[in-house]
């Protein structure tokens, strides 16, 4: 890429298009770099805009290529994606506990394994009722009881339906976590442990990362990922493709092996919000769990040990099949 | 500044008491501090190692640190409207116990709010409430009401202490210069005359005009941050005047039990005689009698209405597994205890009804506590976490040490000022006594 046609652009675009890279080499800082898709075969140099903006040529194999760069400015990161309204839909049927989306979301967003901002519940709703598995995000909802009750205004709600929240300006009062029905959000009681290339990243509430010590953080269905046209981790990851992702507006969503059409989705399956009489109006629809892919059971016996003691409470919700196979 | 005989006395009286600060007040004032010393210690490990060492998780998020405050901010706004209705309707009566209730005002709107700044994540990011408020948070009400509600009550003590601390600075007390200074500066250069009066007493006026719906505003904002949340035993319509009551009333059992100390302590018994504890003690029925009316409407109606939500939050409450033993007390102690106290005669004295006031504030904290904990502890869905600490909220010693550095900030204060002014005011005091009391009072003295 010529220089001039560098300079012709304004770097916010220019960060926009380009593919974000960080070099960290013993001279030079962090640089962004503008090598686009294609990668440069080792012992090739590469030219890259510095902080000062200054353009560098540098050998290819100090590149390191880093998805987590925050692309827009913090008021972007407020406003949304324009035109957007994101929706996800839950397929119960489908839901095995095989908990691929959490850690598919704990390595995206760098989060230990205890921390779940994606959960996979053990529900039963009465007595005759069948158990099924309830996997439990952020409903991102359009009447947020959490944004509505922070002082600060750090947790929002953005044009494109997504509840966000900016950990820069987070003062951990945890209101926003009393007043969320669907205990949501989790707080950064230590400082968090993260890997040292994380650790100075610039903040961004897209991204959510590095996370804060003393700030409350949540599922945020990775606009960063959205605006590059991707799916969330969670979506990508689940091997049954119970997670739809995508947009209200496209009436379109997608759980990465099929693309359908929200509307017929939710109409044909019977599709609902969890509890609705709370008057939350989330932006996650449930399928319920008819026609199952796979027996309830299925999802404790496959678990490791640690998630069998989480559910040891509530097994008799399974009955006695759960117990025999033990 | 003149005072009439019957005041010239009361003076005299409490003389020592702010001239000297005793061996007594400096042993007490050494354990506070090593109390505080101790709790600053629990604050910069917190500060430290981060709020993890505290017993709060991402369920029970809030604990000890939001029961004190609510605790400690429910004795200040009862301190003003009790100070209000008694200047109001110049209940002469009152005018000894007005002081004690100021004190208990401005200590505990000082004592409160710091355990607001030991619960947040990031306290050196306050100053956000004020550079990035949002109106429509129950808690940016709070913080208008909290500050406004301080301003109010430094005004209302100042004001209601002016006459006094022209006293003071006329009296040539044995005190040091910069005593001698602040009471100086402090009293404003009143000199009793006519015009002064007619303003002062028209300021105090509209002061107990003002804090006395000002304290019904604060307390009742101070329960929509739990009543406008969609929790079982939160969301609920009489949080409002459940808080104001519940105020109100640990707040009288608060000033019951420092009356019984003060008037140990400096010997005050002509002035807190029995009848204030009888008729402060009828208060305290009254109000017992309706927080009692109030508890039993929350449990009643959620236990009645059997909704899954509140039915869980009411059976965590009621079960002796869980909270039932506290439930009990709460409302034994809380409740039915200072009732019959006062209601029976043989029990109707000093001694019993400040003893049944201490036990009725302990219960009320406690209550405090029920409020808030149980009601984190019951999530709409089940919580199912594998570790255990996140599913039942238990405090840890930081919170603790941090709770009895509070207490003992709290006490600390009220020592330093009752030796700053006198406990009993002694400008417009009167001599409500009748013959009998005096009789008495006479014989106990011989």
């Amino acid at each position: 890429m010529k220089q001039e046609e560098i300079q012709d652009q304004g770097r916010r675009n220019f960060i926009k298009t380009a593919a974000i890279a960080t070099a960290a080499t013993a001279t030079c800082g962090s640089l962004a770099c503008s090598c686009s898709s294609k990668k440069a075969a080792p012992g090739e140099t590469v030219k890259l805009l510095s902080p000062e903006g200054e353009i560098v040529e540098i050998d290819s194999a100090y590149l390191n290529h880093q998805e987590h760069m925050s692309i827009v400015s913090k008021l972007e990161a407020r406003e949304g994606i324009a035109g957007k309204k994101f929706v996800m839909v839950v397929d119960l049927a489908n839901c095995k506990n095989a908990r691929s989306c959490i850690s598919a979301c704990q390595k995206w967003h760098y989060r230990p394994k205890d921390v779940e901002w994606l959960t996979v519940k053990l529900l039963k709703d009465s007595d005759k009722a069948a158990p099924y598995w309830f996997p439990k995000q952020c409903f991102h909802c359009d009447n947020p009881p959490c944004v509505k009750v922070c002082p600060v205004d750090a947790t929002f709600k953005r044009q494109d339906g997504l509840v966000l929240i900016d950990g820069d300006r987070c003062i951990g009062c945890k209101f926003c976590m009393a007043a969320c029905p669907y205990s949501t959000r989790v707080f950064n009681w230590d400082e968090p442990e993260l890997p040292l290339d994380i650790r100075d990243l610039a903040y961004s509430p897209e991204t959510g990362i590095p996370a804060k010590v003393g700030t409350v953080e949540k599922c945020d269905f990775c606009p960063d990922r959205a605006r590059e046209g991707l799916l969330p981790p969670c979506v990508e990851a689940c091997p049954n493709g119970v997670f739809y992702f995508g947009d209200e507006n496209e009436d379109t969503v997608s759980n990465g092996l099929e693309t359908v059409s929200f509307t017929k989705l939710i109409t044909d399956k019977g599709g609902y919000r969890y509890q609705e009489e709370l008057g939350t109006k989330p932006r996650v629809y449930y399928l319920p769990p008819k026609d199952r892919s796979f027996p309830v059971e299925k999802g404790y016996q496959d678990a490791d040990s640690a998630i069998r003691e989480r559910f040891k409470e509530y097994k008799d919700l399974l009955g006695k099949k759960a117990e025999t196979e033990e | 500044m003149e005072l009439n005989t019957y005041q010239q006395q009361a003076f005299e009286y409490q003389r020592k008491n702010i001239e000297t600060y005793g061996k007594r007040a400096w042993g007490w004032t050494v354990f506070y501090v090593l109390c505080i010393l101790a709790g600053l210690y629990a604050l910069f490990l917190q500060i430290t190692k981060g709020h993890g060492i505290t017993g709060m998780r991402d369920n029970v998020v809030w604990g000890l640190f939001i029961v004190n405050f609510i605790f400690f901010i429910g004795l200040s706004y009862a301190g003003a409207i009790i100070a209000g209705l008694l200047h109001l309707f110049k209940v002469k009566w009152g005018k000894p116990i007005i002081r004690l209730a100021q004190f208990m005002t401005l200590i505990s709107v000082i004592v409160g709010p710091i355990f607001i700044l030991l619960c947040v994540g990031r306290f050196d990011r306050m100053h956000h409430l004020f550079i990035y408020p949002r109106i429509q948070s129950p808690l940016t009400w709070d913080v208008m009401a909290v500050v406004t509600f301080f301003t109010g009550a430094v005004l209302f003590l100042w004001l209601a202490l002016i006459k006094d601390l022209a006293v003071y600075r006329d009296a040539n007390l044995n005190v040091p210069k910069w005593k001698q200074k602040i009471y100086k500066m402090l009293a404003l250069g009143y000199r009793g005359a006519a015009s002064q009066k007619r303003h002062l007493l028209l300021s105090q006026n509209l002061m107990a005009i003002i804090m006395i719906p000002l304290s019904i505003v604060v307390a009742s904002i101070l329960s929509w941050i739990f009543g406008m949340t969609l929790r079982p035993g939160w969301h609920s319509t009489i949080f409002g005047p459940y808080f104001v009551l519940g105020a109100v009333y640990s707040g009288c059992g608060v000033l019951i039990v420092a009356m019984w100390f003060y008037r140990k302590l400096y010997k005050l018994d002509y002035y807190f005689t029995d009848r204030h504890f009888t008729y402060l003690g009828y208060i305290m029925l009254v109000l017992a009698a309706g927080y009692g009316y109030f508890t039993f409407s929350e449990y009643f109606t959620a236990w009645f209405g059997s909704e899954k939500w509140d039915s869980e939050l009411i059976h965590k409450l009621f079960s002796m597994s869980e909270y039932g033993g506290w439930t009990l007390f709460a409302n034994v102690a809380g409740i039915a205890l200072p009732m019959l106290i006062v209601a029976i005669p043989a029990t109707r004295k000093p001694g019993y009804i400040a003893a049944g006031a201490f036990i009725m504030v302990m219960a009320m904290w406690v209550k405090r506590y029920l409020i808030i904990v149980p009601t984190l502890e019951a999530t709409l869905l089940p919580m199912q976490d594998t570790r255990a600490e996140y599913v039942k909220y238990s405090a840890t010693w930081p919170e603790w040490a941090l709770t009895i550095a509070g207490i003992a900030t709290f006490l600390l204060f009220f020592t330093v000022m009752s030796k700053f002014v006198t406990v009993v005011p002694v400008s417009g005091l009167e001599d409500t006594h009748t013959e009998h009391e005096k009789h008495q009072l006479q014989h106990e003295q011989h």
